[in-house]
């Protein structure tokens, strides 16, 4: 059984939180205890109906104010998968915890209100979902219980969303008309829209094809830890330990350890008391090598005709997460793969406009929730690839070195 | 030639890795960490995973287990044989020390489980800790399906659900302020059901009353609680002889067991995957005060 992970996305008040608890309730993921405790808040609260988000929103403030604030991460599974399921506010002001949940998602559900279309939000949230690389898209057209089940609406909005798409990076798109409310093809197919002949949201978050979402071409291993255990039974024993971004590594391969650039081969990789034939992301693994390298870490291990590029300028499509804005000449602390350094602001190139994916390059900030290229220079080496080409040696965050905070996510190009 | 198909982890190896990583990061990035042990069983496949991202090394922090004095002695034999077994240093903080200290006022009305969250603070506190391990997985109550893999704590030790730094990719902000920790939570994507199918495939040793048993159990607010002097009995309630088993171990006078006939680990398995009530629902007194019982002892520090 292999693990998929999906985010929410969406305005607020879509259904997303909604659509996660019938999703649960469905997959008998719920347990009696919980949905008596949400039944009983309905009653009290004088609700028609089960409010089925409450079995997500789970801080006091949101089941007062009826609304998503920070990330759930809920589970479940079926004989086929296990699911990891970051339901996501829809609030703009809550933005940076839907990009929390969306990194490492493999899977994008945009939610629209059949009655309202497109949003500015949603658009947001799928331009996130793309600058994030998230590999499969599913957009949701909910509540169609309120529109009197229409194709036409739907059809409408799955145009208009399509459309909005091409101009962004989405390599597989799903478009399914759903009831989270009332169960319309969630988990099975619904009677009331027969005019709809693809599959249940279920169904496809079931058999959504992954395994080959991952890179398994370019060795990638950030050297998170060096274990050297100085005792008398391991006297000589020096491993590097780290998880493969990506790649197969295997022993007897020659490697480069970056920066310094030396060369040895793979003598070995642990994986607790046992020796592994090879290691493939996104594996916690240990590697010694045949020589006696002066390896530490934040180095990077990787294949001799097959490097990052190391560099101390990056060019960056930067997710801004705090209230005081991102201006030229700001220093920030960065984080990157293992490595951690400090970076100062050289450049705004221009700032994205998300209705109209208009590039701004007049913009001299960018402001809470906002979206720009940017380039930095950083007071170390960095090792990186195109966030295009890998999620995890092209990703970093940058840090508020006053407040401590984590203040942006950096893509880089 | 291998397919892509061939290079994919199971679930429970994925769900490992990334708890391995973690480990890894909060050792080399945080100063002070310390693993908070209870001898349950989310506590011990934690250090299982402890032992797992350091080997061939010794574990490269202390344990620290708040004695409420009121612990299971089978849940305390099951903590000794795991710190002998891997030579780690225990730092045992007690409630009754600390009402002994006067650090605690015992007023008679307050749990124990709620006093425990004094004594851990204290605890973090006096050793200088900057990173608390703690078992607590997003699937066991709906305020910890919200919490952070890096969970900021302020110098006073509450948690702020509204404010919490935001978290992407696996890169992690281990930055402190002076008096400031975080608490770091391993197990986060696991679910009670993983939980056990590791337990079963690595067959890691877990204390006796996890798997079914005869104990001497009385009926309070639909829980079976254990026969015990400091447990006593109202009006009312009588005490009987059952076969039972605890889905969570904790405070003596607030745990409950559950009538089970489940006494291997692949029965443990098979019941748990069809139990419909969650397990704090139906064996945690202190979870049942109110809708929002675990924020607001989060909020105060609480594991
Ligand atoms: N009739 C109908 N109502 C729905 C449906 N889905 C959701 N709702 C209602 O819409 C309201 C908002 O639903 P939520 O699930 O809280 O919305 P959300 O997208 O999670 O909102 P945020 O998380 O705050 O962004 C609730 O009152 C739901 O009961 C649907 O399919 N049909
Ligand atoms: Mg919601």
């Amino acid at each position: 059984m292999d693990l998929l992970r999906f985010a929410t996305a969406g305005s607020v008040d879509d259904g997303k939180s909604t659509l996660i608890g019938r999703l649960l309730l469905d997959s008998k993921a719920i347990f009696e205890d919980q949905l008596e405790a949400v039944e009983a808040t309905s009653k009290t609260k004088g609700y028609d109906y089960t409010d089925l988000a409450l079995l997500t929103d789970g801080l006091r403030s949101e089941r007062e104010q009826g609304i998503t604030i920070d990330v759930a991460y809920r589970y479940f599974a079926t004989p086929r998968r296990k699911f990891i399921i970051a339901d996501t506010p829809g609030h703009v002001q809550y933005t940076r915890n839907m990009v929390t949940g969306a990194s490492t998602a493999d899977l994008g559900l945009v939610l629209v209100d059949a009655r309202q279309g497109l949003t500015e939000q949603s658009r947001r949230h799928a331009v996130i979902l793309s600058l994030l690389r998230v590999p499969h898209l599913v957009l949701a057209v909910n509540k169609m219980d309120l529109v009197g089940y229409d194709q036409e609406v739907f059809e409408r909005i799955r145009a208009e969303f399509v459309t909005f798409t091409q101009r962004l990076n989405v390599p597989d798109l799903a478009v399914i008309p759903i009831s989270a409310l009332q169960g319309d093809n969630v988990v099975t197919r619904s009677e009331n829209m027969t005019w709809y002949d693809g599959s249940s949201l279920m169904h496809h978050l079931e058999n959504v094809h992954i395994a080959s979402d991952r890179d398994l071409r370019d060795v990638r291993f950030p050297v998170q830890y060096v274990v050297r255990p100085k005792s008398d039974e391991y006297h000589d024993y020096r491993g590097y330990a780290g998880r493969v971004a990506s790649g197969v590594m295997k022993p007897g391969d020659e490697v480069m350890v970056l920066p310094s650039g030396l060369t040895s081969r793979i003598a070995g990789i642990d994986l607790f008391e046992d020796e592994i034939a090879e290691a493939f992301p996104p594996m916690s693994v240990v590697v010694r090598l045949e020589d006696d390298l002066d390896v530490s870490r934040g180095d990077m291990i990787c294949r001799v005709k097959n490097a990052p590029e190391p560099t101390q300028d990056l060019d960056a499509m930067i997710c801004w997460m705090t209230r005081e804005p991102l201006r030229p000449r700001q220093k920030l602390a960065i984080k990157h793969t293992t490595r951690s350094a400090r970076a100062v602001v050289k450049d705004i190139q221009y700032r994205l406009d998300i209705n109209s994916l208009h590039r701004d390059t007049e913009a001299r900030e960018l402001g809470l929730n906002e979206i720009g290229r940017v380039t930095l220079r950083t007071t170390q080496q960095l090792l990186v690839d195109p966030y295009e080409q890998n999620r995890t040696t092209g990703s970093f965050i940058l840090i508020d070195e006053a407040t401590g905070n984590t203040v942006g996510a950096g893509m880089i190009n | 030639m291998k397919s892509a198909a061939d290079y994919r982890l199971s679930q429970l190896d994925e769900l490992e890795s990334e708890s391995i990583h973690i480990f890894r990061e909060v050792v080399a990035e945080l100063e002070r960490p310390v693993l908070m042990f209870s001898g349950g069983k989310d506590s011990i496949v934690m250090l299982r995973l402890a032992e797992k991202a350091f080997h061939p090394a010794r574990l490269p922090f202390p344990l620290l287990q708040v004695d409420t004095g009121l612990d299971f002695p089978e849940v305390l034999a099951t903590r000794d044989a795991w710190v002998d077994r891997l030579g780690v240093n225990l730092v045992v903080a007690s409630v009754d020390q600390a009402i002994a200290d006067g650090i605690l006022v015992d007023d008679g009305r307050t749990s124990r489980n709620r006093m425990q969250i004094a004594t851990l603070l204290e605890a973090l506190e006096s050793g200088g800790f900057t990173a608390a391990f703690g078992g607590g997985r997003r699937d066991e109550e709906k305020a910890r399906a919200k919490e952070r893999v890096y969970s900021h704590r302020d110098e006073f030790g509450q948690w702020d659900p509204k404010n919490q730094r935001p978290e992407l990719w696996s890169l992690y902000n281990g930055r402190l302020h002076e008096g400031e920790h975080l608490r770091i939570f391993p197990l986060s994507n696991w679910t009670e059901l993983d939980i056990w199918h590791y337990i079963a495939r690595e067959r890691i040793e877990i204390p006796s009353i996890y798997f079914s048993h005869r104990r001497r159990v009385f009926e309070r607010d639909g829980m079976l609680l254990s026969e015990h002097p400091a447990n006593p009995c109202r009006e009312g309630e009588v005490v009987t002889e059952r076969t039972v088993r605890f889905r969570t171990v904790g405070d003596l006078s607030l745990t409950g067991c559950v009538e089970s006939t489940a006494a291997t680990l692949d029965e443990i398995v098979e019941e748990v995957a069809v139990a419909r009530v969650t397990e704090r629902g139906a064996t945690r007194g202190d979870d049942r005060f109110s809708e929002a019982a675990m924020e607001d002892r989060k909020k105060e520090g609480y594991f």
